[in-house]
């Protein structure tokens, strides 16, 4: 172990000299981050981010439903501010002014044709410059009335089947289930991680499988310098030789994380959680990156060739596992596929973490950890080649 | 005392037999050159016996201790010096020395001593990669002493440099040799190896071909030193008194003077001047050839070295 230190101490002395380092490890995620948060934090944040304008001209027990208890449960979790106006003029003119995001307009009626059994109708005006919101608020309405229509059905359905409930019993049912739907169904709300933690943790976790090559193709720098003979005829074990390289990977991963959660954290305002929990994953994290550069240098010729693959895996898995746009919400196979990445077992891990104790982040924690053990393997039973005798 | 005897080396590159039962040995203080053409399978020896490749056949033991049991204990006795250039560009000198020193468990007192045997105290602050190429040769020889080997491999060591670091490092391998060291050294200069080597052994595609002191491999193949002389005089008696002489071979006419063929001509060519000059032949000119190494490699193996 004391060669293997030895080789690692002075592989970080040659890196600590090398200021592209500092700028891939440290510079370029933390200035992302910082654009990122400074460009999309305003629409994905957990403040008060679209104000909207209601004109009830309703004012039925439908609409009223919609304004207090969709609407206004929105506004009390801090998503939305909601401002009532009298009229829909009036919620024209703030949505054009740009004092509102949108407005929704509850025509006169509404309770009416809902109790007739005819199709609610909720009007959204939408400013052109916030498309976002807008959409925002589409949403709201059509689930608020696709609800509306589901429980009309059932409720029709259950008169016709005969059924001897009483119709004070079925309103009743029905209310229930109309307006917590949109709000609270949300049980992920609390799971979630602020914008600026979320970018500052994507850009930490992609740039740290650029942060960990050198390490890791250290080995093919030697052999390409002349270096690795020497080590190989020194009273050196060459296992010794393979965990000096891994050492020096892990341990800039691990100093180019801490520097980006703190600075983050002082810098931006981001909230990591837990440090014993934010450690864990940023421990099992490095070596699930070292684990995964690592195979690509071991399959590489020279290191020019493993720096551009590196860098191919390094922004596929990124992608892949959400570190510039949340690619669980797009389902199906990608989502799927994304459960590869350990970016996206990072991000859930600190996401768990902020909603949980240390403890959520054990899932997490253990994929990357399992991650890490697969790749650290056949790295290694690869890299045999290069020192094999 | 034997230090490096190595016997039966083979190793295979594919179907490519690169080195092929190379059997030699070096005592301690002896300065043993191998030499050979490019692809000869100089540098696959020094691999097999510095531990960097694995033989397929043969062994290596470096003052008995064996290199294919024993491989941490046996690489403990031997520095190397490979061909490459090979250091760390961006540690300064004695960086690149404090770390071999510490893998080899050398004290730093070491590594100031073999920054000043091979001159680069001055400059040990500064980053290898700002060193002429001539002081990057000098370390690489000097990470090559650090641990004081019984056993010193220099692949090709002054390949490339100017004439003074050349010299400083010729001088440095002699002054080892006189301390003791066993000396494994390859070059591509004839003249080295004639100034350096004690024994030389000619490698040519994987097969050891001949081996021993210039004089005994110019002796097997035939070859003997000769004196030409210019002379004014009765040649026909000048024949007769230096063919009369000890260690003279021959005599034959040579344009105005004659050819001496001998043993030695350093040895001889006192008596021959002296012997001419009191029979009252003047000498004109003397000119002294003694076959080189470059003829013995050339003979045995059809090129040149440098090919």
């Amino acid at each position: 172990m004391r060669h293997a230190l030895l080789i690692a101490a002075r592989d970080l002395r040659e890196r600590a000299r090398d200021r592209t380092a500092y700028v891939l490890a440290i510079v370029l995620p933390l200035g992302l981050a910082g654009v990122f948060t400074l460009i999309l934090g305003n629409i994905s944040g957990d403040s008060q981010l679209f104000t909207y304008a209601v004109a009830d001209a309703d004012r039925g027990v439908v609409a009223r439903a919609f304004t207090d208890d969709v609407l206004r449960k929105a506004a009390a979790s801090g998503a939305i501010a909601l401002r009532t106006v009298s009229s829909e003029q009036e919620a024209r003119t703030l949505v054009d002014d740009g004092t509102a995001t949108a407005a929704f307009l509850l025509p006169a009626g509404l309770t009416e044709d809902v109790q007739a059994g005819r199709a609610a109708r909720i009007e959204v005006v939408g400013n052109v410059d916030a498309p976002t919101g807008t959409d925002v608020a589409r949403s709201l309405a059509q689930a608020y009335t696709d609800r509306l229509g589901a429980v009309r059905t059932a409720v029709a359905a259950t008169v016709h089947s005969g059924v001897s409930t009483p119709p004070a019993e079925l309103a009743a049912a029905a209310a229930a289930v109309l307006p917590q739907a949109v709000v609270d169904e949300d049980t992920t709300g609390r799971r979630q991680l602020d914008a600026k933690t979320q970018y500052a943790a994507g850009m930490a976790v992609f740039f740290l499988f650029f942060a960990v090559q050198p390490g890791v193709t250290g080995l093919l720098d030697e052999r390409r310098n002349g270096t690795l003979a020497r080590l190989l005829a020194a009273p050196v074990r060459r296992s010794s030789i393979l965990t000096g390289k891994l050492l020096t990977s892990v341990v800039v991963g691990v100093v180019s994380m801490t520097v980006l959660v703190v600075a983050s954290s002082l810098l931006m305002g981001a909230r990591w959680g837990h440090p014993a929990g934010v450690a864990a994953l940023v421990l099992s994290g490095v070596l699930a990156a070292t684990g995964a550069m690592a195979v690509v240098a071991a399959i590489a010729k020279t290191s020019e060739q493993a720096g551009g693959w590196q860098a191919i895996v390094a922004i596929v898995l990124g992608a892949l596992g959400g570190a510039f746009f949340p690619v669980t919400q797009a389902g199906g196979v990608l989502e799927k596929l994304s459960l590869l990445a350990p970016h996206r077992w990072f991000l859930r891990g600190l996401a768990d973490l902020a909603g949980g104790g240390v403890a959520a982040v054990l899932p997490s924690v253990a994929a990357m950890t399992a991650f890490a053990a697969v790749t650290g393997a056949i790295a290694l039973l690869l890299f045999r080649k290069v020192v094999r005798p | 005392m034997t230090v490096l005897s190595c016997s039966g080396l083979r190793r295979r590159f594919d179907d490519v037999v690169a080195v092929d039962d190379v059997s030699f040995t070096i005592a301690e203080g002896e300065t043993y050159g191998l030499l050979g053409p490019n692809g000869a399978g100089k540098t696959t020896t020094i691999s097999m016996i510095t531990g960097v490749l694995e033989r397929d056949a043969g062994e290596v033991f470096v003052d008995g201790i064996a290199m294919s049991t024993h491989a941490i204990a046996a690489k403990r006795l031997v520095g190397y010096v490979p061909q490459e250039l090979a250091l760390y560009p961006d540690l300064t000198g004695r960086e690149n020395l404090r770390f071999f020193a510490n893998l080899y468990g050398a004290g730093r007192e070491r590594v100031d001593h073999v920054l000043d045997v091979v001159g680069l105290t001055e400059r040990a602050g500064d980053l290898a990669r700002e060193y002429s190429g001539g002081m990057k040769r000098r370390l690489n020889v000097a990470i090559g002493l650090l641990h004081e080997p019984r056993l010193l491999v220099l692949d090709e060591p002054t390949a490339g440099v100017d004439p003074q670091s050349r010299n400083q490092i010729i001088e440095n391998v002699r002054e080892l040799a006189a301390q003791g060291m066993a000396i494994l050294y390859t070059t591509h200069y004839m003249e080295e190896a004639e100034r350096l080597c004690d024994r030389v052994g000619v490698i040519d595609s994987g097969h050891l071909i001949a081996e021993g002191t210039r004089r005994e491999l110019v002796e097997r193949l035939g070859e003997r030193d000769r004196i030409s002389l210019l002379l004014d005089g009765d040649l026909g008696h000048a024949t007769a008194v230096l063919g009369a002489i000890a260690n003279v071979r021959g005599v034959a006419p040579h344009g105005q003077g004659l050819e001496l063929v001998v043993d030695d001509a350093r040895e001889c060519l006192p008596a021959v001047l002296a012997a001419i000059s009191t029979n009252g032949v003047v000498v004109r000119s003397v000119e002294v050839t003694e076959p080189n190494l470059e003829t013995v490699f050339l003979h045995l193996t059809g090129k040149a070295l440098r090919e």
